[in-house]
């Protein structure tokens, strides 16, 4: 009998040349310039798009077939956590606001993140990066639509979740992430691929999502932690996409290191500067802490970002700029965001509060250097002043960065008591910066930055209230108004965690959870 | 060095002067007294003395420290810009020279905030 | 020498995973934390197929590591048969 034989299989290399090759042409009704207008204008030097390698082999089949079980999985478990109550099995109520923060500030940005990388490839002349492209941009909408889905469930019972679209572009906290996605994706394709794709998903993702969702684990919110993992299983695949940008470029045309320089420079500190708000998430909101955000820091930024940079020494790049400041800044920039999150409590959707004694003593352990000496005795003092009734809300507005948009809350590096200030004039006008590395950003595209939409300056100008409402009224009380603005419900969107809607809702429900009265 | 861009790319400031109704910025900043996490912004009219800035702006702002009611403002250290300067409580904002965005320090000699600690 | 890592989450897909990988790898460390692994190992890592396979008895498609993945570091070099992670230096 004649043995049957079947064709061979293509192997994995063979299947994916076939796959991502022969797809694009030479354009000829128009001419190739004009189809792909933003290609060159970056001056990065593009010889041979042919060279890109795609280190997963992905193909779009596997990937759907990939992607579709991922679903699955994350959604029987979404399931599961919304039949079985699962909000009222997380440590505390205190822990739902991390979420809160989460939902209003990243979420969001994994959509930003799904129109950059649509737009990255279809400015880019080369099909190899094309598909990447549009495999991570076809990722990142997943993200959002199940980071959406998952956190929903919160929004049935707890505050602050109900307006997240509005409030990204109004809230003033929420102008530090919403201006740096706007700030990389007004960027040429390139610049967006390096600022996102490398510095960003590369070098810092990390930090998100796998500390902190491993911490959402510990903490019972297995909705999180799904929903976590599963958009970090896609990341793996972002972040070598990221760093063969960086190989690919470098390895076109000399010319492009020193505008690759730059961009890493860039972007790995706007990228730190907006991972602030991880680390205090990781040190305050957390009430079951796995590691504290230095410790993450170490790991997945000073060890893999170590090991990252020098293997890409062969191509002449350098570590990033002012990593000796970063370094010192471990010590402090958890602590002083939670302070200034504890001083405008009023106009935010989630709450703070002062953490424990128990807590205090996890961060004096963990902050041998900083946490006792400078940063306890101003809670212990707000502690007792909310004792007596009298619980900080500051109501003065404050000073912004012009780059990253943070208020002025960073110190000296070598001087945590005093505040960094840094001045640039510019056309008869002055601007302000946290950091050298803010003011530096902002000497190289200064008509870029000059448009920054502050939060502080907007309102004083009247524009972040509703319409129709008259500033120069009697008794025009300007924070309702913002806040109306805002959309945001005061006394159960904002102020202290103490006594809030939320803690009161979640104490009864666990009650009725495990009572039957 | 400017924007890498496909065609000419210009713009205004979003913050000039023209856009604040009458007022200027000034900001301000008290040092070592970090319990008020950044220094602040305040619109401010050019023709307000710095005097009733101090007297009637500045307790509103600050006053939640302890230390604020302690402050001898004949003895409190100026910057402007981070180089020394020489109030007049008399003057307003404009006979002093302050411009819009301008940024002000103040340094309060013995009084270093909360159990010393520069909160 | 820089380290690689490979971190997965904590199921029963990656149960035997984990173990061929740390079999085929006799200097790397497994590191539990909530809710996932990471292995770290100096140099360079791989992940077999073969090894995977001998452990749950049926055809196991390197691919399907993605389902499970949370992060890695080095560079990727994937084949049909194994997946392996490097630094240069």
């Amino acid at each position: 009998m004649d043995m049957k034989v079947s064709k061979k299989k293509l192997g994995l290399k063979e299947k994916y040349q076939h796959m991502t090759r022969g797809l694009g042409w030479e354009t000829t009704y128009q001419s190739m310039d004009e189809v792909f207008p933003y290609a060159k204008y970056e001056g990065i030097k593009i010889h041979d798009w042919d060279k890109w390698e795609d280190p997963f082999r992905l193909t779009m089949d596997a990937y759907w077939k990939y992607q579709a079980e991922k679903e699955r999985k994350l959604y029987a478990i979404i399931d599961a956590y919304a039949q079985n109550n699962g909000h009222l099995s997380v440590t505390d109520a205190r822990y739902i606001n991390a979420v809160k923060l989460f939902l209003n500030g990243i979420s969001p940005l994994e959509y930003m993140a799904h129109r950059g990388f649509a737009h990255a490839g279809r400015q880019f002349p080369g099909v190899g990066p094309r598909v990447a492209c549009l495999m991570q941009s076809l990722d990142e909408i997943r993200h959002a639509q199940t980071q959406i889905h998952s956190l929903s469930n919160y929004n049935k019972y707890y505050n602050g979740f109900h307006e997240y679209r509005h409030m990204l572009e109004r809230v003033w906290y929420l102008s530090v992430p919403r201006s740096f996605f706007d700030d990389a994706i007004t960027a040429g394709p390139f610049e967006f691929m390096v600022a996102i794709g490398f510095s960003f998903e590369y070098v810092l993702t990390n930090l998100l999502f796998v500390p902190f969702v491993s911490g959402a684990a510990y903490n019972g919110d297995m909705g999180t932690m799904t929903f976590g993992f599963s958009a970090q299983s896609d990341e793996a695949r972002h972040m070598t996409l990221g760093l063969e940008v960086i190989k690919f470029i470098l390895e076109q045309d000399p010319d492009n290191l020193p505008i690759v320089q730059q961009w890493i420079d860039k972007w790995t500190w706007r990228g730190y500067r907006v991972l602030t708000l991880v680390g205090m998430m990781m040190d305050y909101m957390l009430p079951k802490r796995i590691m504290s955000w230095k410790e993450a820091w170490e790991v997945y930024f000073e060890e893999n970002g170590g090991a990252l940079f020098k293997d890409l020494a062969r191509y002449g790049i350098r570590p990033p700029k002012w990593l000796d400041q970063i370094e010192q800044d471990k010590d402090h920039i958890s602590h002083q965001a939670w302070a200034t999150f504890y001083n405008y409590a009023a106009a935010c959707n989630f709450h703070t509060w002062i953490p424990t004694d128990d807590e205090m003593d996890w961060l004096s352990q963990k902050y041998p250097n900083s946490f006792d000496k400078y940063y306890r005795p101003r809670l212990e003092y707000w502690r007792e002043e909310a004792k007596k009734g009298n619980r900080f809300y500051n109501k003065t507005l404050p000073m912004l960065c012009q780059t990253c948009q943070i208020p002025m809350i960073f110190t000296e590096p070598g001087d945590p008591t005093q505040i960094c200030y840094r001045e640039v004039d510019y056309k008869g006008n002055k601007y302000h910066f946290c950091s050298d590395g803010c003011k530096e950003i902002f000497e190289h595209e200064p008509e870029k930055y000059i448009q920054s939409w502050l939060p502080v300056h907007q309102i004083y100008q009247g524009n972040c209230f509703n319409e129709g409402v008259d500033p120069t009224a009697e008794g025009f009380d300007p924070l309702a108004a913002v806040l109306d603005y805002y959309h945001l419900n005061f006394g159960r969107d904002n102020l202290d965690f103490e006594g809030s809607e939320d803690q009161k809702n979640f104490d009864a429900w666990r009650g009725m959870a495990t009572k039957n009265t | 060095m400017g924007v890498a861009a496909i065609k000419e790319y210009a713009f205004e400031s979003a913050d000039r002067l023209e856009n604040f109704h009458g007022n200027q910025l000034l900001y301000i900043g008290w040092d070592k007294h970090l319990m008020f996490c950044a220094p602040f912004c305040l619109p401010l009219p050019p023709a307000m003395r710095l005097g009733d800035i101090i007297e009637k702006v500045l307790p509103g702002v600050f006053g939640y420290h302890p230390d604020f009611a302690r402050i001898d403002w004949s003895k409190v250290e100026w910057l402007k810009s981070g180089q020394p300067w020489r109030a007049d409580f008399d003057k307003t904002l404009a006979e002093l020279g302050l411009k819009h965005k301008d940024v002000l320090r103040f340094q309060t000699p013995d009084l270093n905030g909360i159990k010393g600690s520069a909160s | 020498m820089s380290k690689v890592f490979i971190a997965l989450q904590t199921n029963d897909d990656t149960r035997s995973i984990i173990q061929a990988i740390l079999a085929d790898n006799p200097h790397a460390i497994a590191n539990e934390q909530p809710a996932m692994v990471k292995i770290d190992a100096e140099g360079s890592l791989v992940v077999r197929r073969s090894s995977i396979e001998d452990l749950i008895g049926r055809d196991f498609d390197l691919q399907e590591l993605h389902i499970n993945l949370i992060s890695l570091t080095g560079h990727v070099d994937e084949t049909d048969d194994e997946l392996t992670l490097s630094w240069n230096t």
